[in-house]
């Protein structure tokens, strides 16, 4: 395995990160539209606090999925063969959410609004549930059949749905909707900012308890535990100390600390899967037959190529990214109609 | 039987559908971001409030269609990887650098700066507020060039090498793979070919209200503004064409010979056909309509040269890849598509030169032409039949290829999807696109049914609406 192969399975893991931190709080507000807010008008005030950003947000999946596709082509072309249905539920999701928001705006009648905003609530619940159930399915052993150097996933029902995987959609779901209350309580005013407090203060325990059977879970149905005893136990201590950081947080009234605590728990996540496969990207169920980094990748050239385009066009995006959310950084204050 | 249909079938019908219907939004977003800017610039620079009123609300059919560009953009990314597995294996050391660099440059800057723009009509200075809408079209275009540049490779490899253990493609020329000069006379056809989309578009619906006789200053300025980027747009396109069709009598004689129903070599002087029953068993062709020397004028801008037909390059092909694989293209399709373009491109031109005479400042009919208003009206739709029409020239045309010379259609596809998988995607699919399609429609007629004063004192009819500025004030 070379130098750049590593740097691209870091960088895959970064963008994956970005993605799963903005577009979580973008999914969590979209959820909070049923789960939290009351009326119509509290819809509207949370929907304008991701009105500007969500596309943004979504870029980092887009951008995480073609770098994957430019870095380690292979890993792309197995997995998103392998997990046909599940991807296209995906899809399906992000497609009635990203329609939502304009549509919303232009629907005339209550009724018109309100399928939209329907589209909206279920376009942020089954991507990031479907994604949790991809990214725990991957953690554990798939029947791969090398076929002529292909790496094919013959991915059965059972290797998608199990266990594992839904408790893992359902924990990235919640952790998802939490990121998203405490992102409601920086951007909003008003009786929503508090009630998204008291329901994060609640959802802890969830969290809590979630956490517990998810790692659980973890040294049964994966090898991670055995492989990396030490960084991996080290990664669910350090999820089970950002769920605590939030919850302080919430209690104490500190936004910005249960947000980075949130954040950080997604973040986590993410780092306890690609720590776990390492050097791997697909687990074979019979090792022999295990996608590894080193056969996975694209050429050093191209490599070397999306290295340096990377480091001149990423920052330039980062800055007016972060420009985007100064310029709206102020809070959304309740409609009163 | 249905079910006799088979993977490929359906994976192809899948990719041929998502396509097609990304594509209606795509020229029509990159278009529409070049006319409001256009527009919201007039504002900047004549400080006439009426332009700025039509950048907000052209702008908001722009909106319209760029949130169904986007949804159904990221189907293509993914489809990829799930219904071409093996083309992602094959093609991924090339192909995955332009879509992931098209992320990092072109869908950052659009996705960021269309949201700045949306809601900040009251933060920023004009000037600066205009600079946003430039950079999403600027984003619009830098999207366009990379996803073609890999478009381009597929119809004419460069800069690569075969992998000798794996049978991959490898890069081995990043500069050769973008300055392939099939991605620059395809990029700026299509690209003209997207503002000549907006153009019309902008033109037909004024005419529309035109013809209701509403606000005949703002529709007739619209108007005229649509026509010109229209106009420009599509004789630009139309040269850029002829570029493209001298590119590809060398680089791909079969999709040639098969856009002018070509089976035996022509005599030289070459004669053009308008039109002609094509025999696709018996290889012949009847009824043809000919114009004399016009096919030699077209392909090699000279009085003579003869053209060679689909039999012989048949022949050429078996010989250099092997008599294993039907290297015909679906001719009728071709012929047809190419001239639904071609004529097209020229009757929008008409089209517009008419609707600029008759509506000009010094002595405006317009509004009592009844015809050419209804024809306005209705050509608003042409550029988006044409510009399907182009793409299944140019992917039909690449026949049995999906990497031209190098890599199959029935070598591309997905060993592990199946056919229940593809029915289920490819049904789900049609149901959403027509239903984004109708919704899409029936707002955009909505927007118009309100007129541009609308959004001055209500929001669609709704108070509480997530695009008023109240929302953002503390
Ligand atoms: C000539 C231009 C062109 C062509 C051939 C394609 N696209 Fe496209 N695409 C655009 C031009 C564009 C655009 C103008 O940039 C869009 C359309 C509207 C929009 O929002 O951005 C877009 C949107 C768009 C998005 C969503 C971007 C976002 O969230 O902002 C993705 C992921 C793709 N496309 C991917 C693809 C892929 C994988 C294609 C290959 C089959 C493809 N597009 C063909
Ligand atoms: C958005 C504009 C485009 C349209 C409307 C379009 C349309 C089509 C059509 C009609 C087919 C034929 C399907 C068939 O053979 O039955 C096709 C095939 C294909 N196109 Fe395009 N295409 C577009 C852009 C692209 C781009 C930009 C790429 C790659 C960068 C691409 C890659 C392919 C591939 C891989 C196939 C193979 C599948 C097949 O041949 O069946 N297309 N496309
Ligand atoms: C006299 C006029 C025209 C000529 C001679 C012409 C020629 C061509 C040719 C030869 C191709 C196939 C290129 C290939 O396979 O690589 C093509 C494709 C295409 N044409 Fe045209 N065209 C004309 C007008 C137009 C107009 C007016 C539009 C749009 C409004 C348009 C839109 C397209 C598109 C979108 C494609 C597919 C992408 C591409 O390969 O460039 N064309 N055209």
């Amino acid at each position: 395995m070379s130098g750049l192969q590593l740097l691209w399975f870091i960088l895959l893991a970064v963008l994956f990160i970005g993605f799963f931190f903005l577009e979580g709080f973008d999914f969590g507000v979209g959820m909070a539209t049923r789960v939290l807010a009351r009326d119509e008008n509290e819809r509207t005030q949370l929907v304008a606090t991701i009105g500007p950003h969500w596309d943004g947000n979504e870029v980092w999946l887009i951008t995480a999925g073609g770098a994957m596709f430019a870095s380690y082509p292979l890993w792309y072309a197995s997995l998103f063969s392998g997990f046909y249905i599940l991807f296209f539920l995906v899809l399906l999701g992000l497609i009635v959410r990203g329609v939502s928001f304009e549509f919303a705006a232009h629907a005339e009648t209550p009724r018109g609004r309100s399928i939209w905003r329907w589209a909206l609530f279920i376009g942020s619940v089954v991507p990031p549930f479907v994604l949790g159930m991809i990214f725990t399915a991957i953690m554990q052993p798939l029947p791969i059949a090398n076929d002529n150097g292909a790496y094919n996933v013959y991915a059965t029902f059972g290797d998608q749905v199990n266990l594992l995987t839904v408790v893992g959609g359902v924990a990235v779901t919640l952790l998802c909707l939490m990121h998203g209350l405490n992102f409601i309580r920086l951007k909003t005013t008003g009786p929503l900012r508090d009630r998204a407090r008291r329901l994060n203060a609640k959802l802890a325990w969830v969290l809590y308890a979630g956490e517990a059977v998810f790692a659980v879970l973890v040294f049964v149905f994966t090898d991670f535990f055995q492989k990396r005893p030490v960084s991996t136990s080290l990664i669910v201590i350090l999820i089970v100390c950002a769920a605590v950081v939030m919850h302080v947080g919430a209690l104490k009234n500190k936004e910005l600390l249960s947000f980075i605590g949130s954040g950080l728990s997604l973040a986590l996540v993410v780092g306890l899967i690609f720590n776990g496969l390492f050097p791997r990207v697909l687990i074979g169920v019979d090792p022999a037959n295990s996608l590894l980094l080193k056969n996975a990748s694209a050429s050093p050239l191209t490599l070397s190529i999306m290295t340096g385009v990377t480091c001149v066009l990423l920052p330039i995006a980062l800055a007016y990214f972060i420009w985007a959310y100064v310029v709206f950084h102020k809070r959304i204050a309740p409609l009163n109609s | 039987m249905l079910f006799a249909i088979d993977v490929l079938d359906l994976a192809r019908f899948q990719f041929a559908m998502t396509t097609v219907f990304h594509f209606f939004f795509v020229p029509f977003s990159i278009g529409m971001a070049l006319v409001t800017a256009i527009m919201e610039t007039l504002f900047v620079f004549k400080k006439d409030e009426m332009y700025k009123k039509m950048a907000k609300f052209w702008g908001k059919i722009f909106l319209l269609s760029f949130a169904v560009g986007v949804v159904t953009g990221i189907i293509q990314e993914f489809q990829f990887g799930m219904n071409w597995s093996d083309y992602s294996r094959f093609m991924g050391d090339i192909f995955g650098a332009p879509l992931a660099i098209e992320a990092l440059l072109a869908f950052f800057l659009e996705s960021t700066f269309i949201g700045l723009w949306m809601f900040t009509w009251d933060r920023f200075k004009p000037a600066l507020h205009a600079v946003m809408i430039w950079l999403v079209w600027l984003g619009t275009t830098l999207s366009a060039i990379w996803i073609l540049a890999a478009n381009a490779f597929m119809q004419h490899p460069t800069g690569f090498a075969i992998n000798s253990e794996t049978g991959r493609v490898k890069l081995v020329d990043f500069m050769a793979v973008i300055t392939n000069p099939q991605l620059w006379v395809e990029f700026p056809h299509v690209i003209f070919g997207a503002f000549t989309t907006a153009g019309f578009a902008v033109a037909g619906m004024a005419a529309w209200q035109l013809w209701k006789k509403r606000d005949a200053v703002f529709y007739t300025k619209s108007l005229r503004i649509g026509l010109w980027v229209g106009l420009v747009a599509v004789v630009a396109a139309m040269g850029m064409g002829d570029l493209q069709t001298r590119f590809i009598i060398k680089d791909q004689p079969m999709k040639f010979a098969a856009t002018e129903g070509i089976y035996k070599d022509t005599g030289d002087p070459a004669a053009w056909s308008l039109v002609e029953l094509i025999d696709t068993e018996d290889h012949t062709t009847k009824a043809d309509i000919e114009v004399p020397y016009l096919l030699s004028i077209l392909s090699y801008h000279k009085l003579h040269g003869s053209v060679k037909g689909m039999d012989t390059v048949n022949k050429e092909l078996e010989a250099k890849y092997g008599k294993d694989k039907n290297y015909y293209v679906p001719v009728k399709t071709l012929f047809w598509s190419f001239r639904v373009m071609a004529g097209g491109g020229m009757l929008l031109a008409l089209v517009a030169v008419l609707g600029l005479f008759f509506s000009r400042a010094k002595n405006n009919s317009l509004a009592r032409k009844r015809w050419l208003l209804v024809t306005l009206g209705l050509t608003l739709w042409l550029p988006f039949i044409i510009n399907t029409c182009g793409w299944l020239i140019t992917e039909l045309g690449r026949y049995p290829w999906t990497v031209y010379g190098l890599y199959t259609i029935a070598d591309s596809i997905s060993p592990t999807t199946t056919a229940g998988q593809l029915w289920f995607t490819d049904i789900t699919y049609f149901l959403i696109f027509s239903l984004l399609g109708g919704v899409m429609i029936y707002y955009c007629r909505r927007v118009l049914f309100h007129g541009p004063d609308a959004d001055l004192d209500t929001n669609y009819g709704v108070s509480a609406d997530p695009f008023a500025k109240e929302a953002f004030v503390k």
